[in-house]
Order: structure tokens, then C-alpha cells, then sequence
């Protein structure tokens, strides 16, 4: 598959309907079971582009499977009427690896939290991105442990106070894009659940991107970290504080885009006035460049979310995709030593007759 | 084969012999053993073989932790285990004598390489005398054969480099113990042409060792050491020499392709049990995906990821990984899809002997998960039978929807014995049948699937991604009945709980009745399970050659235990337990039977000889006596 250069807050028509599938609507991706996030949460609107986009996708419902961990993001498959698994903390992207190798056929999505992809899970989403298996991971950042009643979460700012950090968290957070991109992931993007839009679009170029795919989706837990995004994902904010990443343009933004980024001399992104430095001397996002460096430096921006943030793809790296190539492996394996025999195998080593 | 050979030359005939070939771990020792097990099992011996090395790659030169050593027996009549004390001990250096003597049969016989025991590796070693000049092998008979420079010198004109040819003597005591009991040269030759061709120079060295020590048998004065091994009457049938890992590799995927079914195995490396994920990963023509996970975890849920999606999901591991792997168990009886999680059990707690044989995971894989969480054990008790092994913990796995343990041990896993190999028309198919259709109608009439309606033996459907139509959720969170929809209902968990209990109890209705080997009329009763078998048989069958009367029965089901057990044991005065663990198996045959089952057991990362049960049986017996 290649990847396209539309903008993701643009393109509402990405994927042209696949041939003899029918069509779908919302209502035919919702599950009949009860929502039970708590009144407000984030997740819901996370949820409804989900279900909103998936008719867009031209798939089959049967085709497709929502695989989580645990945490309140996790619950996700259960209100999807795909088929969908609610497995255990930390290890979704692992489980999803395994049926995505064994089952190419499938579209599968993991849905996880901070806490479920980033603590307990970090290790198995770092490789599933390097491995570059044919998995869509959304992973829902509230930078707080919901489930569990409000303790702080890898992605927690230094100092917060909650219930067991009374005196403030001593922990250094992760940005889980520049995380993912450490680990080379081939896709990478963030949007917010505040735009509903922008969600499906960039979940719709994940489903797109043939290999790993990370979304990260600030969302907002309105019972434990209120308004943690507020400063860059109300709408006032918006244009001031989200910074828009289109592939071949220049990085602006701000009201009058007069704002963009430029790399300095030790290739770190560096905020500018547009008027000052000129167009020219802006840097044109690539979200195909080989290297993730840049797309690193963009995830550096932002250390947290009350500076402008970059939304969007940040990387869209066309590499061989893991399940694509273990199965040329058995293709060949099929060539080289011909159909299977038992009997062959079971005499393989030296025999002798009594 | 057949047992008329004419005695070769003046060689002796002897109805079995045991050697024990010990250096250090870059001797070659593993190798030089395989090869005598490969030419006698040609030859047509029955074998069974011991290796026994150390954790470490390559542990300091010349030192006590580094040695390394392989244990054969063969034999001209059928044998179960690789014999209790060697007859014959090659000592490469100080360290191995010092290490393995104590093994020696009294007036055993050693052969050393002199060369090697200069003063650096006898201190190395911790001797201070040299025990070849101090008289304190006075009771051995010692033939000390200068092997290094007898390989130095037959390679010097071949073009190796010095240092290959001085490694080429593990070939040259090979060469050596292969004229000492008459073992065909052929199958060694061609073994290294196969694995060194290429390299002439290599290749030219190690033959020129090979029978430079077969010379050297034959011209020093050695002819009251010359013996022949004849082969052994066993059933007729094509055989080959096989260990357990291979065994249990290729009954994966001999039960995969009776079930037209892909295997997939999630897999971490870990000792005793990689050469499960080696073996493997070499049939993708079989349709078998390895997986080489970031870690335990991550291996047994690639594993379950693939059963849900269709395929017969195996992970491999060894004690601590079990550990590791033990939630993702628990969701995998709370999913009710099939696993076949194998140990390949070694010393523990925690990374304990990773080299050495044990059998203490059996309470982990009954009770080792959180909550009630019950899945069958299955366990292999002989190298060949591990094949058998693997294909019925998939049979179990697939019909039942369970996760299953098989046990194994590093004993079995590295172990040798020939296997009389089946045809394979034989071995029995393994229905596989994935849902289709809705089962269940809801009050719209409309057809709807309940991935939790049972059928007669309390088994779900198994209703794959990609099924049209069967779209439904599960997950850990406890389920209804029927529906499984989320349920926190007090009754339908005690319902649940009980099904999920009562659907691993009936698979005791389809399992092989337990067996008596021996004397059903004894008063005493041996049970054992797993790798002791070897030995408790050796045992049984002295015991009753002189005189007594012994019944065996030999676990293979550990979990549900065969229905007929408990009226069995109940039928004999006395039960013994003999185990490689603290009782593991006593305890839970007193627990289900409340009978007196006495324990025996053996913790030193070695396996079980067949004397030591014989003499632990023997004073039950005469106690029954007195």
C-alpha cells in the first residue's frame, strides 16, 4: 500500500469503497452493549469517529478485531460489533501480533491507555512498532490511571500531585510519538478527541498504512485529570497551540499562520515568526523521509500539552511489513522443500531396520 | 540388523557397557558422545544418553564448572535408561576426572589424555598431587594415551593451523573408544564429511584423529580392552535415534497436519527448551509460523492471539518462564481457546540449574495461576514418547478449547533412545471444527451466536475473525453463561467457576486408562510420571528378576487423572512416589485418593538411575518381608 499525502483534516474521502462490501453505517459497528465510561469522558467521542469511520473504510465487519488490554480505554471492543477481545494489561500488542501474523487476511486495531501501553505494555508496543506488524494501535493518553482512581501515569507531568504522589510525581513522563519514533515505528500520528473529524481521518490513514501504526489521541478524563489538554485543544486555543502537519508544506500555524518551525543547526525544531525568517527558510514536512529524526524533532516541540503541539502524521515510512514478509518466508519454505510429508520428516535422521 | 555376528577379531562379547565421555566445554564432549550414540544406534543398539554440561558457554578453561560430559549406554538387549555408574570414563583433562570419577564403577576403567595434566590444570583442577602418579586411581584401571600430541602429530602435514589440530582429539578419543568396543567407522566418517565439507583441511584432520585413535587401539597392547556390543532384538520396524525436543517438535507438527490445521508458536528462548523453537522454525513447508517474541509474555499471547484466530497456538518454555506466561493462561481458560503451553521443567527456584533436570513445575502447572483456574496436564515420559506426547496435548487442546501443560524436562528434551518410527497413516486425525452459523435465536427470531452456548461435554464454539455473521466480544472479565456477555452476577460466577472446573474434570471420560506394568498382584505399587520412567522400569525389572514383585503405573494424564487411578491404588498395600521434585505427585495423589503414598525423591539436577530406585524399593520390600 502507499501512503497518500493528503491531509488527514482535510480528507473525508480517503479510501474509495472496496468491491462487494456492503455498504455500512454507524449503527451497524456499534455493539448492543451498554457504554459504561463514566458521563463525559473523552472516550465517547474517541468512540463515535471510530464507529463513524469505519463504513469510510470499505471493510468487513467480520474481517475486523479490536484487541485491548485492560483500563478504561480497554473496554473499547466490547461496544464495537466487530469481533474483539478484552485481554490483559499491557499485553494487547503482543496478542495482536500474534493473530495479525497468523491471519493477514484481518484488519486488527488494539485500543489501549497510557498506563496499559506505556508502563505495563511499553516493552510489547516498542516491538510491535519495530517489527512493523500489520497492527493499528490507538492509544488513548489521558496522562492519568483512570481505572484504578487517579494515580499518576507514565505520561504524567513532573510534580502531580494524586493520590500517590501527594508531594508530586517524581517521574519523568514519556511522549509516547517520540517514544514510538524511537522505535522506528513506520506510522505515526496524534490527534484529539475534541475533533472528531481529525480523528477519523488520521485513524483512516493508520487503517491505510500497510505495517505498524501508533495514533496517540489526547483524550480527556473529566472525572480524574479535567481539562488536562484544554490549553491546546479548545477551540479557542486551537489554532494558537495545534500545529497542523501536511506532508510537502511548510510548518505554519497560528491565526494568520504566522507562526512555523524551522530546524536548527543540531536538528532540533525550533518555533519562529513566519515575517522574520521568511517562507522559505521553513521546514517542509516529509512524513515519508526514511529517517525519523525529523519527525522526532517535531514530537519535541511540545514537552507538554500547554505548548504548541504538532497534530497529525508525523511519519508515514513505507517499510517491509512483518506478516508480508513471514509469509513470503512460507511461500518459499513451500518451493524449496515441496508440500509437507510426515513421513519424510519422521525419516530425516539417519534409520536403521531391525 | 541381526544378533549372529561372528565375534570381531578377539573382542569380547558384553551385553551392554556404559561410557561417559568428560572434558571441558570447549572439548567437543556433547559432540564426541552424539557420534558414538549415532554409529551404535546404526549399529543397532538400544542407547539411552545422559548429556550433562554446564550453563555456561564456555566457563573458565580447565576448571570444575566447565566440565562437560555425555553419559551413553548401549546395549544388545532393550534398556530404558543410560545406566547408573559408567563403565568406561574419558577424562580430556584434571577437571573431568576429578569432576566424574566418583561416578566410575568400581575397577572402572579410565582413559585420560596425559597431555592435559600438566601442572596449570592440575591446580586449575584442585589437585595438588598429580592423581596419576600419587597412586590414588590404584583401584581403576587408567590408560593414559597422549592424545594432543598423537593429533598434532597425524594432522601436522594436512594444513590446519596447529590450534584446529589440537581440537580435533576429541575425534581422536573417539577413534579410540570406537575400536575399544568395536563400533562401525562409517557412520562417523560420513558425519564429518557432511558437517565439516567444505573445509578439506578440517575435514582431513578430524578423520586423521578418528583413526589414528582407532590405530592406537588397535597396535598398544589395549586387546584385553577390546569388546563388542551386539546389536538388540528389538521389535522389528525402521528406527531412528532421536531425543525428546526433536520428538516433541515433530508431534507439533505431525498434530498440526492431522488437524489440517497451522501451527503457530509464540516462543522465547530459554533453557532446556529453544531446540523446540529451532526445530521448528526450520518446517515453514508445513505451515508452521515461529515466532520469536520480545519475552515469555509476549510468546504465549502471540501464541493465543493466533488460536483465536484459528490456528493451533503453542508456546515453549522452561520453568521461570511458565512463571512469566501464567496470566496469560489464566485468560486463556477464562477465553476457553485452545494452547498448548510446554516446560521443558529444569532446576529451580528461579533460574536454579538451567542445564539440570528436574520435575518440580507439576504443582505450578496444577495450581499456578490466580483464581480457580483449571487446565489438564499432559507428560512425557520418554524421549521417543514426546512425540506422542505433543500430539495428544493438541488433541486435548483442540476438542476441549483449553489451554493444556505439556510437561517434558531437560533429561527428556536432550536425552537420546532409539524410536521405532510409526506409520504415520496410523496416528490419528484431529477433528477441527470452527463455527459458522448462529446458535442461538433471540426474541426477534433472528439467528444471533452465543459464544458461551456448550455442547454435551461443556465445550464452546470456537468462532473465528473472518466467520460472517459470528461477530462477538470476550475477554477476561468474568462472562454469563451462554451469552458471555460482561457478568458480575455472584450466581453465574459460582456457575461459571463450577463449569469451568467440571468441563477439565470430563476429559478424564476420553483419556487412556491407567496401566499396570508388572506384577498386578504385588503389594507394592511404584507410581511415578515424567522421566523417572526410565529408571523406575530399570528398577522394577531387577527387582523382579530377583524375586519380587513389583507394579508400575506410569502417569501420562495428570491432570484429570485417569478415572480409574484412585480404585487401582486403593488396590495395593503400599504406594511409592518416586520424583524428581520434594512429593509434588504424592501429594496430590493423598489429596484426590486419600491414600498412603509414600514419597521418594531426588533434587540434584540429575536424573534418577535405576539402582538407586531398586535400593529405595528394596527397603520398602523387605521391610514388607520382616
Amino acid at each position: 500500500m502507499t501512503n497518500t499525502t493528503q491531509n488527514p483534516a482535510t480528507s473525508n474521502n480517503l479510501l474509495a469503497e472496496k468491491d462487494g462490501v456492503p455498504a455500512t453505517t454507524k449503527a451497524d459497528w456499534s455493539s448492543d452493549q451498554e457504554v459504561r465510561w463514566c458521563p463525559g469522558c473523552g472516550d465517547y467521542s474517541i468512540l463515535t469517529a471510530v464507529q463513524m469511520m469505519m463504513p469510510d473504510l470499505g471493510v468487513r465487519r467480520e474481517n475486523t478485531v479490536f484487541i485491548s488490554g485492560i483500563g478504561c480505554a480497554a473496554r473499547f471492543p466490547y461496544y464495537m460489533n466487530t469481533y474483539g477481545m478484552h485481554s490483559i494489561h499491557g499485553r494487547s500488542p503482543a496478542i495482536a501480533s500474534g493473530l495479525a501474523i497468523a491471519r493477514p487476511d484481518l484488519d486488527v486495531w488494539v485500543v489501549g491507555g497510557d498506563g496499559d501501553m506505556l508502563s505495563i505494555g511499553g516493552n510489547h508496543l516498542i516491538h510491535a512498532l519495530r517489527r512493523n506488524v500489520n497492527i493499528k494501535i490507538l492509544l488513548f493518553n489521558n496522562q492519568i490511571y483512570g481505572l484504578t482512581k487517579g494515580q499518576y501515569s507514565p505520561t504524567s507531568e513532573p510534580g502531580k500531585v494524586t493520590k500517590s504522589s501527594p508531594f508530586g510525581s517524581l517521574d519523568h513522563p514519556f511522549n509516547p510519538v517520540s517514544l514510538a519514533l524511537g522505535a522506528e515505528a513506520s506510522f505515526v500520528a496524534r490527534t484529539h478527541d475534541m475533533d472528531r473529524k481529525h480523528m477519523q481521518a488520521t485513524f483512516a490513514r493508520a487503517h491505510a498504512h500497510d505495517g505498524a501504526a501508533l495514533v496517540e489521541v489526547f483524550q480527556n478524563c473529566n472525572v480524574f485529570n479535567d481539562g488536562a489538554f484544554d490549553k491546546i485543544t479548545k477551540k479557542a486555543n486551537r489554532d494558537a497551540m495545534l500545529i497542523d502537519l501536511r506532508h510537502g508544506e511548510p510548518i505554519r500555524f497560528g491565526a494568520d499562520r504566522e507562526h512555523g518551525v524551522v530546524l536548527d543547526a543540531a536538528g532540533g525544531a525550533v518555533i519562529v515568526n513566519v515575517a522574520e525568517v521568511g517562507e522559505a527558510a521553513l521546514l517542509v514536512h516529509d512524513e515519508t523521509h526514511p529517517d525519523p529524526a525529523v519527525a522526532f524533532a517535531l514530537s519535541r516541540l511540545a514537552s507538554n500539552p500547554e505548548m504548541p503541539t504538532p497534530m497529525g502524521v508525523f511519519r508515514a515510512f513505507d517499510r517491509e511489513e512483518y506478516t508480508a514478509a513471514s509469509e513470503a518466508q512460507m511461500a518459499t519454505a513451500k518451493d524449496t522443500d515441496g508440500e509437507p510429508d510426515l513421513r519424510s520428516l519422521l525419516h530425516s535422521l539417519p534409520t536403521w531396520d531391525v | 540388523m541381526t544378533d549372529t555376528l561372528e565375534p570381531v577379531g578377539t573382542a569380547k562379547d558384553i551385553d551392554q557397557v556404559i561410557v561417559r565421555f568428560a572434558g571441558d566445554s570447549g572439548d567437543g564432549m556433547q559432540l564426541t558422545g552424539d557420534r558414538f550414540t549415532g554409529a551404535s544406534a546404526l549399529f543397532g543398539n538400544d542407547l539411552a544418553t545422559l548429556p550433562d554440561f554446564p550453563a555456561e558457554i564456555r566457563a573458565p578453561q580447565g576448571t570444575l564448572a566447565g566440565v562437560s560430559a555425555f553419559q551413553v549406554q548401549i546395549s544388545n538387549h532393550e534398556i530404558t535408561t543410560p545406566g547408573d555408574a559408567p563403565n568406561v570414563l574419558v577424562a580430556m583433562n584434571p577437571a573431568a576426572l576429578k569432576s566424574d570419577l566418583g561416578r566410575l564403577e568400581v575397577g572402572g576403567t579410565v582413559i585420560v589424555n596425559v597431555d592435559a595434566f600438566g601442572e596449570r590444570n592440575l591446580a586449575k583442577a584442585g589437585y595438588i598431587d598429580n592423581p596419576l602418579e600419587d597412586g590414588s586411581l590404584a583401584g581403576f584401571t587408567v590408560i593414559e594415551v597422549k592424545m594432543t600430541t598423537l593429533t598434532k602429530e597425524v594432522a601436522k602435514d594436512l594444513g590446519v593451523k596447529p590450534r584446529d589440530a589440537e581440537r580435533s582429539k576429541n575425534f581422536f578419543a573417539l577413534g579410540l573408544l570406537s575400536w575399544m568396543y568395536t563400533r562401525p567407522l562409517e557412520p562417523t566418517l560420513d558425519w564429518i564429511d557432511a558437517k565439516f565439507g567444505g573445509r578439506d583441511a578440517i575435514v582431513a584432520a578430524n578423520k586423521a584423529a578418528f583413526h589414528a585413535g582407532h590405530a592406537y587401539g588397535e597396535t598398544a597392547e589395549l586387546s584385553e580392552h577390546h569388546y563388542q556390543v551386539r546389536p538388540a532384538t528389538l521389535e522389528k520396524g525402521t528406527y531412528t535415534s532421536i531425543n525428546g525436543n526433536t520428538a516433541l517438535s515433530w508431534g507439533l507438527i505431525a498434530a498440526a497436519h492431522k488437524a489440517s490445521t497451522p501451527l503457530f508458536l509464540g516462543s522465547y528462548p530459554i533453557t532446556p527448551a529453544s531446540d523446540i523453537l529451532h526445530e521448528l522454525s526450520k518446517h515453514k513447508n508445513f505451515g508452521v509460523r515461529t515466532f520469536q517474541a520480545e519475552d515469555e509474555i509476549a510468546a504465549v499471547g502471540a501464541a493465543l492471539g493466533a488460536s483465536y484466530g484459528g490456528h493451533i497456538g503453542i508456546t515453549t518454555t522452561s520453568g521461570p518462564g511458565v512463571a512469566l506466561k501464567g496470566e496469560t493462561i489464566g485468560l486463556a481458560i477464562s477465553l476457553e481457546l485452545p494452547l498448548v503451553v510446554i516446560d521443558i521443567q529444569r532446576g529451580g527456584p528461579s533460574t536454579g540449574l538451567p542445564t539440570k533436570t528436574e520435575a518440580s513445575d507439576l504443582m505450578m502447572a496444577m495450581y499456578g495461576r490466580h483464581g480457580e483456574a483449571p487446565m489438564p496436564i499432559v507428560a512425557a515420559y520418554k524421549p521417543s514418547q514426546c512425540f506422542y506426547a505433543a500430539i495428544e496435548a493438541v488433541r486435548i487442546a483442540v476438542k476441549y478449547r483449553t489451554p493444556v501443560m505439556l510437561l517434558s524436562d531437560g533429561y527428556l528434551a536432550n536425552g537420546s533412545a532409539p524410536w521405532k518410527l510409526p506409520d504415520v497413516d496410523t496416528l490419528p486425525e484431529i477433528a477441527v471444527e470452527y463455527a459458522s452459523e448462529p446458535n442461538q435465536t433471540n426474541e426477534d427470531g433472528e439467528g444471533v451466536f452465543w459464544p458461551y452456548l456448550r455442547d454435551e461435554n461443556l465445550v464452546r464454539p470456537w468462532a473465528i475473525p473472518g466467520t460472517p455473521g459470528l461477530m462477538h466480544r470476550i475477554g477476561g472479565l468474568e462472562k454469563e453463561d451462554g451469552t458471555g456477555n460482561v457478568s458480575y452476577s455472584p450466581e453465574n460466577h459460582a456457575l461459571m467457576t463450577d463449569i469451568r472446573q467440571a468441563r477439565i474434570d470430563k476429559i478424564a471420560e476420553d483419556i487412556p486408562l491407567a496401566e499396570i506394568d508388572g506384577d498386578a498382584d504385588a503389594s507394592l505399587c511404584v507410581v511415578g510420571w515424567g522421566s523417572t520412567w526410565g529408571a523406575i522400569t530399570g528398577a522394577s525389572r531387577r527387582l523382579r528378576t530377583a524375586g519380587h514383585k513389583v507394579a508400575h503405573i506410569h502417569l501420562t494424564h495428570l491432570n484429570p487423572f485417569p478415572p480409574n487411578l484412585g480404585d487401582l491404588l486403593r488396590s495395593f498395600d503400599e504406594v511409592i512416589v518416586p520424583e524428581l521434585n520434594l512429593g509434588q505427585l504424592s501429594r496430590l495423589l493423598r489429596a484426590e485418593y486419600l491414600v498412603d503414598a509414600k514419597s521418594i525423591t531426588k533434587v540434584m539436577g540429575q536424573p534418577y538411575t535405576a539402582g538407586e530406585i531398586e535400593a529405595a524399593l528394596l527397603e520398602h520390600l523387605t521391610l514388607d518381608l520382616s
